[in-house]
């Protein structure tokens, strides 16, 4: 029987692809480990190797062809004495095959619940006429800092394959190209070493953008970050400034398990002495992390890697920047307020539109910054609605949602027609398997639950 | 406190170890020689650190001071050799037993009292305390109360000289009980691979609280722990003034060259306890007493002052009164001071933005 090649995945997140390139023509001769292929994405590139022995029998996606989904047949492989009539025999029943073990990584169903991405009501502030980009958040992040590092000399920006590699994530590109490696510095693998480093360059007078590959892994650097970024400016009487940006992704991606999907927005939260930024939009991402790197203080910047691909508005403003402790009302409503920040903005818009479908008009506040909290801005909203669900991908004990609670039993007790209610993940590690961490993350229907309970509507 | 060199003490282990024949030389330790002058000046400075650490112990023990305190006694040859061979925007970074090596950098010793009593007019405006004292005026960037967190701090102000293209270079100081902890090894990689001009002084002082060197580390020649990261490393008599200036002239010459970090390990010894609330019974009275007697830094400079025919015992005398008179005139001044505002409460937890 022929055996079937399909369209390999880079990650459980990709759902296509380029086939920018094929090392082998149709007769050639394969065994397994030969690349046979070149795949891309707008995040890595991949070299497809092959699994099992034969011959090329057909190609049936040409090279450079481009959005091929993951799992679709691009090539027959004959085995020994086999030849290319054997295909059409075995093409016939193939429809419904499930994927081949050619394919380098198992095919994930869709992630659990990456919303697709509504964008958000445009920034007031925006003068008339403002024409928009549309791009991914990555590109607006690298933006951010390019356009950061051209007018300040200080800034410069350092981590885990920052430079040759160009970003673990692909955030970082085309920086080392334009700043050289005085600027856009690959450091070992020495999360507490490179952020301590940092912390000591930016009490220098720099302006250090340092990225972790993921926060999960700050946690090997958590003390310089909370001892030495964050309190020196007060053990100091104000003499010590370190004005740094700590930035990467944050919370779950996806299928990695425990150590590698924690949200630490709250962790950060709870600090004086920093401040905390986690947008959801590209326009915010690119106006936040550009306050961030000015700021002279430090600065916990926690992006979303399922988010990085994702194309937003971006205004095309020069030095276009987003204040820092500012939220945002991205869809206004009047029956029920969905307070939420980065990932789970696009699950609680998600979940207005099912509401506003059965005639709920819930409004959605973006908190883009987790410290300094804006609680006036959810107050406001409250004062209007009476009723709030905060909705975070992330645990439920402690959480950004606990604070928000907290702060509404404070001041806007009065207010509320119903208890503040919290749509979090599960309270237990992440785990892997897929049908378990779809129920531990955050759901759509778990807003739109949560909503009409505290509408009192079945 | 024989004197060695890193090439010296591994020459067994060279036919063995083939790579430590490629790990770079320090050049040779010339004789110790000092003037007249720099010899007064030495006795000056040690004198004063030794006043007002003895000053410190007596108002932490009359209550004047809270939490932790932890003085500097014996050591003082340390950090005055090595402020003896900086110069101006050389940065300095330590632990929490930073007293004197604020004296060293010249910074005035009543807003360093008044910092441990806890008032408005300390270098802090009272809201660091002993351990977390800064003064950007001097290069002194602290004071750092966990043990080991300056060294990549330290670490990331040479990055900053090499960035700026100065010449500077940075002195970051932690002891043999730091020595154990893992950012420092990072810390050492970074710098070594990126050839940052920073000194690391090891002040073993012997003692990690109460944990000796032989109790806690595997290689207890300290000066030792930078060759895997291709850092010279050398081990020099902490007790002696001269010759803790005479390493530090080469070190400095070093970094100042592009050649990387250097490692000096100073074999000293602090006569106090840990902290003022350790009676320090891990070692016997003789020992220190042989220290006091055998190996005084202060002691060591007088004598060779009165040898020298630098100075007379009048003359050191005269100093005596005046370092004295300093360290009341700070003490004063540390109790006199208010406490800070209570609105200081709320400042410099952000600078505005």
């Amino acid at each position: 029987m022929p055996v079937e090649i399909r369209m390999p995945a880079l990650s459980p997140t990709m759902e296509s692809g380029t086939l920018a390139k094929w090392n082998v023509k149709e007769g050639d001769e394969i065994t397994s480990g030969d690349i046979i292929a070149e795949i891309e994405t707008d995040k890595a590139t991949m070299e497809f190797e092959a699994v099992d022995e034969g011959k090329i029998g057909k190609i049936l996606i040409s090279e450079g062809a481009e959005d091929v989904p993951v799992g679709e047949l691009i090539a027959w492989l004959l085995e020994e004495g086999e030849d290319a009539s054997a295909i059409d025999s075995a093409a016939a029943p193939a429809v419904a095959a499930p994927v081949n073990n050619d394919v380098a990584q198992p095919v994930a169903a869709a992630p659990a619940e990456v919303p697709a991405v509504l964008t958000p009501a445009a920034d007031e502030a925006l003068p008339e006429g403002t024409t928009f980009a549309n791009i991914t958040v990555r590109e607006a992040l690298r933006d951010a800092m390019a356009e950061e590092m051209r007018t300040d000399e200080n800034v410069f920006v350092m981590g885990e394959e920052v430079a040759e590699y160009e970003g673990a994530y692909k955030v970082t590109q085309g920086l080392l190209a334009e700043f050289g490696d005085r600027r856009v510095i690959d450091t070992p693998i020495t999360e507490h070493g490179f952020a301590g480093l940092g912390v000591g360059a930016a009490m220098a007078g720099l302006k250090p953008v340092v990225e972790f590959m993921t926060f999960n892994f700050a946690m090997q650097a958590i003390d310089q970050i909370i001892n030495s970024a964050a309190k020196t400016l007060y053990m100091s009487g104000g003499q010590i400034k370190a004005p740094i940006v700590f930035r990467g992704p944050n919370g779950a991606a996806s299928r990695v398990g425990a150590q590698h999907s924690q949200n630490y927005a709250s962790w950060y939260a709870h600090v004086p002495g920093l401040i905390v930024l986690s947008p959801y939009s590209a326009s915010d991402a690119k106006g936040l992390l550009k306050s961030a790197i000015r700021n002279p203080n430090p600065v916990i910047f926690l992006e979303n890697e399922l988010l990085y691909g994702e194309k937003f508005d971006v205004p095309e403003v020069e030095d276009y920047t987003v204040p820092i402790g500012k939220a945002k009302v991205v869809r206004e409503g009047t029956d029920v307020t969905l307070v939420s920040y980065s990932i789970a903005v696009g699950f609680a818009l998600k979940a207005a539109e099912e509401l506003a479908a059965q005639g709920i008009s819930a409004e959605v506040i973006d908190l883009r910054t987790i410290r300094p909290l804006d609680i006036d801005t959810v107050i406001a909203s409250v004062q209007k609605t009476n009723r709030i669900v905060c909705v975070e991908e992330g645990w439920p004990t402690c959480s950004v949602s606990s604070e928000i609670s907290a702060c509404l039993m404070e001041r806007a007790f009065d207010y509320l027609d119903a208890p503040v209610t919290r749509v979090t993940n599960v309270d237990v590690p992440m785990p892997y398997a897929a049908n378990l961490e779809k129920l531990a993350l955050v759901k759509v229907d778990d807003v739109v639950k949560a909503a009409k309970a505290v509408c009192y509507v079945d | 406190m024989a004197r060695q060199t890193a090439s010296n003490s591994s020459s067994s282990r060279k036919a063995k170890a083939s790579t430590s024949s490629a790990l770079p030389k320090l050049p040779r330790a010339k004789a110790l020689k000092a003037t007249g002058e720099e010899l007064l000046e030495y006795y000056r400075e040690m004198l004063l650190m030794r006043r007002f650490e003895e000053k410190a112990g007596q108002m932490y023990g009359m209550g004047l001071i809270g939490g932790f305190c932890h003085l500097y006694i014996g050591q003082e040859a340390v950090v005055c050799g090595i402020q003896a061979a900086l110069k101006k925007g050389d940065q300095v970074i330590t632990s929490y037993r930073d007293h004197a090596h604020m004296l060293a950098c010249g910074i005035d010793p009543k807003p360093v009292m008044a910092e441990l009593t806890g008032r408005a007019t300390g270098i802090s405006k009272g809201k660091g305390g002993s351990m977390h004292m800064f003064s950007t005026e001097h290069s002194f960037y602290g004071g750092h109360g966990i043990v080991g967190a300056q060294v990549p701090l330290g670490a990331g102000l040479a990055f900053a000289n090499k960035y700026n293209g100065t010449d500077n270079v940075s002195v970051v100081y932690f002891g043999d009980g730091a020595a154990n902890q893992g950012q420092i090894y990072e810390a050492f990689n970074m710098a070594s691979l990126w050839a940052l001009p920073v000194i690391f002084v090891v002040e073993n002082n012997q003692y990690a609280m109460g944990t000796s060197v032989k109790r806690s580390s595997s290689e207890v020649e300290l000066f030792r722990r930078g060759e895997s990261f291709r850092i010279p490393g050398e081990a020099v008599d902490g007790m002696n003034v001269l010759a803790v200036k005479e390493a530090a002239d080469r070190a400095v010459a070093w970094c100042r060259e592009g050649k990387g970090p250097i490692l000096l390990e100073m074999k000293t010894y602090r006569y106090r306890g840990h902290s003022m609330s350790d009676p320090a019974k891990y070692r016997s009275k003789e020992e220190v007493q042989k220290m006091r007697a055998d190996h005084d830094p202060i002691d060591q400079v007088k004598q060779r002052l009165l040898d020298g025919k630098d100075a007379t015992e009048d003359e050191l005398k005269a100093i005596d009164k005046e370092v004295k008179a300093i360290v009341a005139e700070a003490a004063t001044f540390a109790q006199e001071s208010p406490e800070p505002d209570p609105a200081e409460l709320y400042t410099e937890v952000l600078t505005a933005y």
